[in-house]
C-alpha cells in the first residue's frame, strides 16, 4: 500500500504551504499532490511556483509530484488556467472537472480522476480510461463494497483495473458552490471576501443548533465536520483492492498522521478503533462511525 | 425559447400540456431518476397515456435517467434508456458517462441532453460529452452567474437549457454529498435529497423542531413558517451565531432574466419541481408561458409582470425568490 498526500484544501499563506512542504519532504510518501482545488482567487501560489516547489521536493527525494486541479471551473480565466496547468508539460495532472478531462484527452495526457469526478460504475470508468485515466480516486461517498463492485465490472468487461486511490484520511470533500460560506459567516460579499478563508487553517466549523459539529466551511467548499480515518479499516482496504491511501492535509500534527499510517502499511498492527468517522466506507451515513467486530 | 416544465404524475403532465408547456420531463419509477421519492414519477400504463396526449397537442416529451448507475442493477439504467428508446421519447436526459455512451451507442438516434446532474459548467467539459457522446443539449447547474452562462454560450455549440424557476440547489448539482454525510442517501446514487424517511418533525415546548438522519436542521418558533429539512436551508451555528449558514430558504426565480437569457441564446428555460403538485405546476406553467408568448411576441407585459411576481412568490419556498448565482451579489 504507498501513501500519498492530497492536495491542500484550505488557503494557507505562502510561508505556511513552503514550510507544510518542507516537513511533507521528510515523510514516508510516494507521492505529493499540489495545486489549488477550491477556489481560483486563492494565489498564494501561482503556477509556476507550483511547478517550482514540484522541482525541489523532487531533487530532495524520489517522490512523484501530481498537480491537482480546480474542481468547479466556471469563468473564462478559471477554464484558461486549466488548459496552462494541463499544459504544464512535467506533471502528471488530477482532473477535479469534467473540463479537465477533455484537456488531457485532447494532449493525450495520462491523469488521475479526482474525487470530484461522478465516476460509480465500470462503464463510466471505461470511458475515462479510454480518455487516459491512469489511476482512480472514488467518489468520498463511495462504499467499500461499491468500489468491489466496480473493480469486479472492470474484470468482468475485461477492462484492465486502474489504480485505486481511497480518500482515507482527514476532512471530507463534500460539496462545492457559487457562494463562499466562509465570505457569507464574516459578512462579506463574494466579491470583496478580502481572502478571510486564510483566517481558518482548517476550515469555519459549522455546528448545530445543539451543538453538534455538522460541517466545516472552507470557501466555497463544504466539507465534513469530522474527520474521516480509515486506519482501524486497513484490512479491509487492503482486501478490496486499494492500491493507494490519501492523505488529506489538516493544519497539525500531519507528520504524526502520516507515521500510524505508514506503520502500519509497514505491518503493525491497525488501531482497534477511531475518533473519526467511516461510514461511507460501510455503505452509512458518512458521518458515523461503524466499529468493525472481529471475528 | 421553449418551456420545459416538470411532472411527478399523470395530473401534473396533463396540467402542463394544457397550460402551454413545450417539453414535460418525467421519470421511470425507480432510482434512475434523480427525483426517486415514494409515489412519485410514472408507471408504464401511465407513460402510454401521457404520450398520446403529447403526441396529439404537439409538445415533447424527455425522460430523466439521471442518477449515477452502480455496478449492482447496471441493467436497471440500461433497461431505462431501452424503454426510453422504445417509447420514442424526444429526449433523454443522463448524467453518468457509462449510461450516455450506452445510449448513444445502443441507440444513436436518440437525442441525448446532458442532465444537470452532469455538473458541466464550462465550455471543455460540454465539449467532451459532445465529442464523445453527441449531446444535442446541455443543462447548466445553478451556480453560473448570468456573465458565465455568456461566456460558456459563446464558447460552446451544444444548445443549453437553464433553470428558470424552482427550489434552489446551493451547491453545484452533482457534486455535492451533503445528504449521504448525514442520512447515507444522495441525489447521485439514489435519486433523492434530504430523503424523506430520514426527517423527524418533533412538538417541544416553545416550537417545533425539525430533524434529519437525528441532526436537528432548525428550530421554530409558533408565530414562524416551518420548512422541510433540507440540509442546506437550516440554521445552524457558526462561531457564535445562529443563521441560515448556507441558503434561505427560497425559490430561484429568474423572470426578470428573461430577455438577457433569450439575447445569450439560451435554447430553453426549466421549471425545477417533478415532486410538486399538479397545481404547483399548472399555476407556475400558466405564468411561464404567458411570459414567454410576450417576451417572443416581443408586447411590453408591463402591469402583469407584477402580477406574475406575485403568483410565483406565493408558490415559493418560504414566500421568497432570488435571482441566485445569476446575480453575482448574491454569490
Amino acid at each position: 500500500m504507498k501513501l500519498t498526500l492530497g492536495p491542500v484544501l484550505f488557503y494557507w499563506s505562502r510561508p505556511h504551504l513552503l514550510q507544510f512542504y518542507a516537513d511533507m519532504i521528510e515523510q514516508p510518501l510516494q507521492t505529493i499532490y499540489l495545486g489549488e482545488t477550491v477556489c481560483s482567487k486563492r494565489r498564494a501560489l501561482s503556477l509556476d511556483d507550483w511547478l517550482g516547489l514540484a522541482r525541489e521536493l523532487r531533487q530532495q527525494r524520489e517522490v512523484e509530484v501530481v498537480l491537482s486541479g480546480l474542481a468547479l471551473v466556471e469563468a473564462a480565466s478559471e477554464l484558461s488556467a486549466l488548459k496552462r496547468l494541463c499544459d504544464n508539460g512535467e506533471l502528471m495532472v488530477e482532473a477535479n472537472d469534467m473540463g479537465a478531462v477533455q484537456l488531457l484527452a485532447e494532449r493525450q495526457q495520462p491523469f488521475v480522476a479526482g474525487p470530484a469526478l461522478n465516476l460509480y460504475n465500470a462503464h463510466s470508468l471505461r470511458e475515462l480510461q479510454q480518455c487516459g485515466m491512469q489511476r482512480w480516486v472514488p467518489p468520498v461517498e463511495c462504499s467499500g463494497r461499491l468500489l468491489q463492485d466496480c473493480l469486479q465490472q472492470l474484470d468482468d468487461l475485461q477492462v484492465p483495473r486502474p489504480e485505486v486511490e481511497l480518500f482515507a484520511y482527514g476532512h471530507m470533500p463534500l460539496a462545492y458552490s457559487a457562494r463562499c460560506f466562509t465570505a457569507r459567516a464574516e459578512n462579506r460579499p463574494k466579491d470583496d471576501c478580502q481572502f478571510c478563508c486564510q483566517n481558518f487553517a482548517e476550515g469555519l466549523l459549522m455546528e448545530s443548533q445543539e451543538g453538534e459539529p455538522l460541517f466545516t466551511l472552507n470557501g466555497i467548499q463544504t466539507m465534513s465536520a469530522k474527520v474521516c480515518d480509515l486506519l482501524p479499516d486497513y484490512p479491509a482496504l487492503q482486501a478490496s483492492g486499494v492500491d493507494r491511501l490519501r492523505l488529506s492535509p489538516r493544519a497539525e500534527d500531519m507528520a504524526a498522521v502520516i507515521a500510524r499510517y505508514a506503520a502500519v502499511c509497514g505491518g503493525a498492527q491497525p488501531p482497534a478503533s477511531s475518533e473519526g468517522c467511516n461510514g461511507y466506507w460501510y455503505g452509512q451515513p458518512g458521518m458515523l462511525y461503524v466499529q468493525q467486530v472481529s471475528s | 425559447m421553449k418551456l420545459v416544465c416538470p411532472a411527478g404524475s399523470l395530473p401534473a403532465l396533463k396540467a402542463a400540456v394544457s397550460e402551454g408547456a413545450d417539453a414535460i420531463y418525467v421519470g421511470f419509477r425507480d432510482d434512475t431518476n434523480a427525483r426517486h421519492f415514494n409515489g412519485l414519477n410514472l408507471d408504464d400504463r401511465q407513460l402510454d397515456e401521457a404520450l398520446q396526449l403529447i403526441r396529439q397537442r404537439g409538445r415533447q416529451l424527455y425522460i430523466a435517467v439521471n442518477t449515477y448507475a452502480q455496478p449492482q442493477g447496471w441493467e436497471r439504467w440500461q433497461r431505462a434508456v431501452d424503454r426510453a428508446a422504445d417509447l420514442g421519447v424526444d429526449a433523454l436526459i443522463a448524467a453518468d458517462p457509462g449510461v450516455l455512451a450506452y445510449a448513444s451507442q445502443q441507440h444513436p438516434d436518440l437525442n441525448l441532453h446532458l442532465s444537470v446532474q452532469g455538473s458541466a459548467t464550462n465550455a471543455q467539459a460540454l465539449a467532451f460529452y459532445q465529442q464523445r457522446y453527441n449531446i444535442r443539449r446541455a443543462v447548466l447547474p445553478r451556480v453560473l452567474s448570468l456573465a458565465q452562462v455568456r461566456q460558456v454560450a459563446q464558447s460552446s455549440s451544444v444548445p443549453l437549457e437553464v433553470f428558470a424557476f424552482g427550489s434552489l440547489c446551493i451547491m453545484a448539482e452533482g457534486r455535492c454529498h451533503l445528504s449521504s454525510y448525514v442520512t447515507g442517501e444522495s441525489p447521485n446514487l439514489c435519486g433523492v435529497c434530504s430523503p424523506a424517511k430520514a426527517v423527524r418533525w418533533q412538538q417541544e415546548a416553545d416550537g417545533l423542531s425539525s430533524r434529519l438522519g437525528g441532526v436537528l436542521i432548525d428550530r421554530y418558533r409558533r408565530d414562524e413558517p416551518a420548512g422541510y429539512p433540507t440540509l442546506c436551508k437550516g440554521r445552524f451555528v457558526v462561531d457564535g451565531q445562529r443563521y441560515h449558514a448556507l441558503e434561505e430558504p427560497t425559490s430561484l426565480n429568474t423572470l426578470d432574466l428573461l430577455p438577457d437569457l433569450q439575447r445569450i441564446g439560451v435554447c430553453a428555460v426549466k421549471i425545477e419541481g417533478r415532486q410538486r403538485s399538479p397545481a404547483y405546476v399548472q399555476q407556475v406553467t400558466r405564468v411561464w408561458r404567458q411570459a414567454l408568448d410576450g417576451l417572443l411576441a416581443g408586447r411590453d407585459v408591463g402591469d402583469q409582470a407584477g402580477t406574475w411576481q406575485q403568483t410565483l412568490s406565493r408558490l415559493s419556498e418560504g414566500s421568497q425568490t432570488t435571482l441566485g448565482a445569476y446575480h453575482r451579489s448574491w454569490q
